[in-house]
């Protein structure tokens, strides 16, 4: 999963260059830990967000050191003693991570075993190191546990480490199973929500009638026993010793009094107010290029629309808090502990040391969601009781109204053709609230409970992470086929009455969707198949190769056209850097569309699961199909409206498409994440199949029954 | 205190007789396999089984479970004695963050119980009152159908 922006560029410092995150958390010591029972214990500063990751991870620390997989324990991040790896997400866990620690488990391995060969007095050249057992021609003359407590960590990393060629692995490459899912399956006490502490409380938060609406005085009339009323200017919260009371406080305590007035735009015309809107806003340049003076041939012009989109994970954000004395404690499952750390502090205004936050897992997390939120939440509540844990759940309505969103989007598109029908030129506008609001980057904190407090923090407009570091609005913009002249500009609104950040694949759903809903119409005026159009403006070999491949796991060269079927094709590779995917959809329309078939090509570069990544990839195709056939927020002036699963429906089992994948391996190639590869093509797909049974192209997500009428009735 | 009957053992959790059975199991009960999702019957994190048939915990009060029998995930089997979903859940990897399974597991435990060949529609219609948003849903049914083959004695 991991979504987002990731970790930030290390600047050049001037150090030697060192893997991923290790260049700045270079001491062994930070990363693993020997002991003397045969046991290692590997620190990750990425975390589980339901992805796999530190299976992943284990896999590349047990190849690296020569020891068994079974012998790994992973400690959760936590702050201050984790490596800081910032945020999970953006696909990048196992570039900064499995970067890090394969590059400080083979510096590790040379350590131990060049202080085994000296005290030994075996040559180096004649050690080898098996299940973590260091033999020479004789036999044994240590292991990594007996030299476990000589303090050999407790150094920096060297950069002339070596790990193994890809040929010598055994374990990264292969499809072991996840260390967390045994847990889940017999339903352990494994997320933050089952934490239970001695003398915890359960607290929930009392939520105003609109967004940003004012509290001016709590309901008169008595909370059950032992209920507490915490309030900070706007933010209202019950404790209460059982669950079952903060619930029953927290309704009556609802029948507050609040000052509400319309502050969102009207849902009905959501894209003549991004319009509007963008008017006023902050426009900037992508990139441009003009190569050719060439006149076109014909331009195509294309409007493309998006809803504001929610994580809708299935389950509410949750954080358990305890104060002692200035110090604060939290478990949560932020996507970045130090991130979470230091918005924490800047709201309660203190040093960043008096807060520790430990990583427990949540739900799914498919971005920036409630997380953070929620965890300042439980530390407001539990401020009013120091000395005990604080257990703060959100409500399904919370997580799904109150949650940031994936901004609405608007994007123009021209695209100029030659006589040929081949592409010469490409200009696009995008409008978008930015894609990021994540803690710990700004000045001021973006936690949703910092702008309701006595004391408030003003609520700053969303930013987009510059294209090097992945982008937010303008992710995947610019078209990776061949273009000779090519503009692509950006409108950042710099206001947001719907607060919005970083939902996997950001902007590039809807740009990947609007590219390659364009490529289908130039193919067609060229009077080429979408395939082939595609190939003869790709350069890029792997990029090729996924298509054809794709293409012949569906049969798409001798595809049959099906009364009330269609099948579409579509190609990204993510962030343009990152992992190449091709879809074929197969749609049904029917009352209305549904995604029946999915044929997925990947290439992810070294892959080090192979079915954990087919695991996202097909988890991200459901993902994109459930968001291109049903997902809308909804709200009327006030308030988010869509606040429960019947308003806010995701695809279900009868729904779901069969999905068939395959992988192109290639060990020695560099990693490039998986987890969000698949949503924007998947999308594209599908539209494009719609198109094929219907004989219509859709302007505006989701491709619903409504969407679709619009879309024909517009049609050429 | 409302008695009742909690995977073959009997409970009388300390709780008003209102009180929800989810609350019930994941506070007095210590049970905290069978998860909140929603609170209204929407999405079948909670889900249980009532005498053998599938209900959403997050609704059913005490006092309607008095004097019966509730089975939930850790009812079904334990790391050393698995049931085959579990062990078949298992085998397909079938799941990512996990959330939705506990409620997923007891739902197809109740429709093998019934049919102990589903189809797949049969399948994805006994699991569509369960919302899976990490995409699992495929590995599930291939986890469920692997199951009813190994209930069979057959090879999966
Ligand atoms: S929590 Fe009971 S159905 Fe969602
Ligand atoms: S595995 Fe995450 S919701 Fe199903």
């Amino acid at each position: 999963m991991s979504h987002g922006f990731g970790a930030a560029l290390p600047a050049e410092d001037g150090r030697p260059r060192l893997p991923g995150s290790l260049h700045l958390n270079r001491r062994l010591s930070q990363w693993l830990e020997f002991h003397a029972d045969g046991r290692v214990t590997l620190k990750p500063g990425k975390v589980e967000l339901g992805q796999g990751i530190l299976t992943a991870l284990s896999q590349i620390a047990a190849e690296e050191l020569d020891i068994g997989f079974g012998r790994i324990r992973v400690q959760s991040a936590a702050t201050p003693d984790s490596p800081n790896e910032a945020v999970t997400s953006g696909s990048l866990s196992v570039q900064d991570s499995g970067s890090a620690i394969r590059h400080a488990c083979a510096a590790a391995r040379a350590i131990f075993l060049s202080v085994a060969a000296q005290r030994s007095g075996v040559p180096l050249e004649a050690l080898r190191v098996e299940d973590g057992a260091f033999l020479g021609p004789a036999g044994e003359v240590g292991s990594y546990w007996v030299l476990a407590d000589s303090g050999l960590l407790e150094t920096e990393a060297s950069p002339e480490a070596r790990p193994k060629p890809p040929e010598a692995r055994r374990i990264a490459g292969t499809s072991v199973p996840r260390i967390d899912l045994p847990d889940k399956v017999f339903g352990a006490a494994r997320y933050v929500h089952d934490l239970r502490l001695p003398g915890m409380l359960h607290a929930r938060v009392v939520r105003p009638p609109a967004r940003r609406a004012v509290l001016q005085s709590v309901a008169e009339g008595p909370l059950p026993e032992g209920v507490q009323l915490v309030r900070d200017g706007s933010f209202l919260a019950v404790l209460a010793e059982a669950e079952w009371q903060a619930e029953a406080a927290a309704r009556i305590a609802s029948r507050a009094l609040w000052a509400a007035e319309d502050t969102l735009p009207e849902e009905a015309t959501l894209a003549a107010w991004l319009r509007e809107a963008g008017g006023r806003g902050e426009h900037s340049l992508v990139l441009e290029r003009a190569d050719s003076a060439a006149p076109p041939a014909q331009t195509i012009r294309r409007s493309f629309h998006r809803p504001y989109i929610a994580h809708a994970s299935i389950a509410p954000s949750c954080a358990v808090a305890r104060w002692e004395g200035e110090a604060v404690e939290v478990w949560s499952h932020s996507q970045g502990p130090y991130n979470l750390r230091a918005d924490l502090a800047k709201t309660l205004r203190c040093a960043p040391e008096q807060v520790v936050v430990r990583h427990g897992e949540g739900a799914g997390c498919y971005g920036h969601n409630g997380a953070d939120d929620v965890a300042l939440d439980a530390v407001l509540a539990a401020r009013a009781v120091p000395g005990r844990p604080v257990r703060l759940l959100w409500s399904r309505a919370e997580e799904l109204g109150w949650s940031p969103f994936s901004s609405a989007m608007l994007v123009d598109v021209e695209a100029d053709l030659d006589a040929a029908g081949n592409l010469l030129g490409w200009r696009s506008d995008i409008i978008s609230n930015g894609h990021s609001s994540r803690p710990g980057r700004a000045p001021e904190p973006t936690l949703l409970a910092a702008s309701m407090l006595a004391e408030p923090f003003p609520v700053k407009p969303s930013i987009n992470p510059p294209l090097v570091g992945g982008g937010g609005a303008q992710r995947n913009a610019i078209p990776v086929y061949r273009l000779p002249n090519l503009h692509v500009g950006l409108t950042r609104l710099l206001e947001m009455p719907i607060r919005t950040s970083a939902l996997r694949g950001l902007g590039a759903l809807i740009n990947v969707w609007s590219i390659e809903s364009v490529m289908d119409e130039a193919a067609a005026l060229a009077g080429a198949d979408p395939l082939d159009y595609r190939l003869r403006h790709l350069d890029d070999p792997r990029a090729a190769e996924v298509l054809k491949r794709a293409a012949a796991m569906a049969g798409w060269a001798g595809r049959v056209k099906r009364e009330g079927f269609g099948m579409g094709l579509a190609f990204a590779r993510y962030k343009n850097s990152g992992a190449y995917a091709a879809v074929v959809a197969e749609v049904e329309a029917a009352e209305r569309v549904f995604c029946r078939r999915l044929w997925i090509a990947g290439d992810v570069g070294e892959v080090v699961n192979p079915d954990g990544v087919l695991n996202q990839f097909e988890g991200g195709a459901i993902h994109g199909a459930s968001v291109a056939l049903l997902e809308q927020v909804r709200f009327d002036r006030q308030r988010i409206t869509s606040d429960a699963w019947e308003t806010y429906p995701i695809l279900r089992f009868s729904e779901a498409p069969a999905v068939q994948i395959e992988l192109i391996a290639r060990p020695e190639a560099p990693f490039l994440g998986a987890g969000e590869a698949t949503m924007g093509p998947t999308i594209a797909a599908i539209a494009a199949g719609i198109q094929d049974a219907l004989g219509a192209r859709p302007r505006a997500l989701p491709f619903t029954p409504e969407n679709i009428a619009a879309a024909m009735e517009a049609a050429p | 205190m409302p008695a009742f009957t909690l995977n073959g053992a009997a409970v009388a959790p300390d709780l008003p007789e209102d009180a929800s059975l989810l609350h019930a199991l994941r506070g007095p009960l210590g049970l905290s396999g069978t998860r909140f999702g929603c609170g209204t019957e929407q999405c079948g994190s909670c889900m249980v089984l009532l005498e053998g048939a599938p209900a959403y915990a997050c609704t059913l009060s005490l006092a309607t479970v008095a004097g019966r029998s509730v089975t939930t995930v850790e009812g079904l089997g334990t790391p050393a004695a698995p049931h085959p979903l579990q062990a078949a859940f298992l085998a397909e990897q079938a799941g990512q963050c996990g959330y939705c399974l506990s409620g997923i597991l007891v739902s197809a435990a109740a429709l093998l119980a019934a049919n102990p060949d589903p189809d797949e529609a049969a399948i994805r219609r006994a699991l569509d009152p369960h919302l899976c948003r990490c995409g699992s849903h495929n590995r599930i049914i291939r986890a469920v159908r692997r199951a009813a083959a190994a209930m069979h004695g057959a090879t999966a």
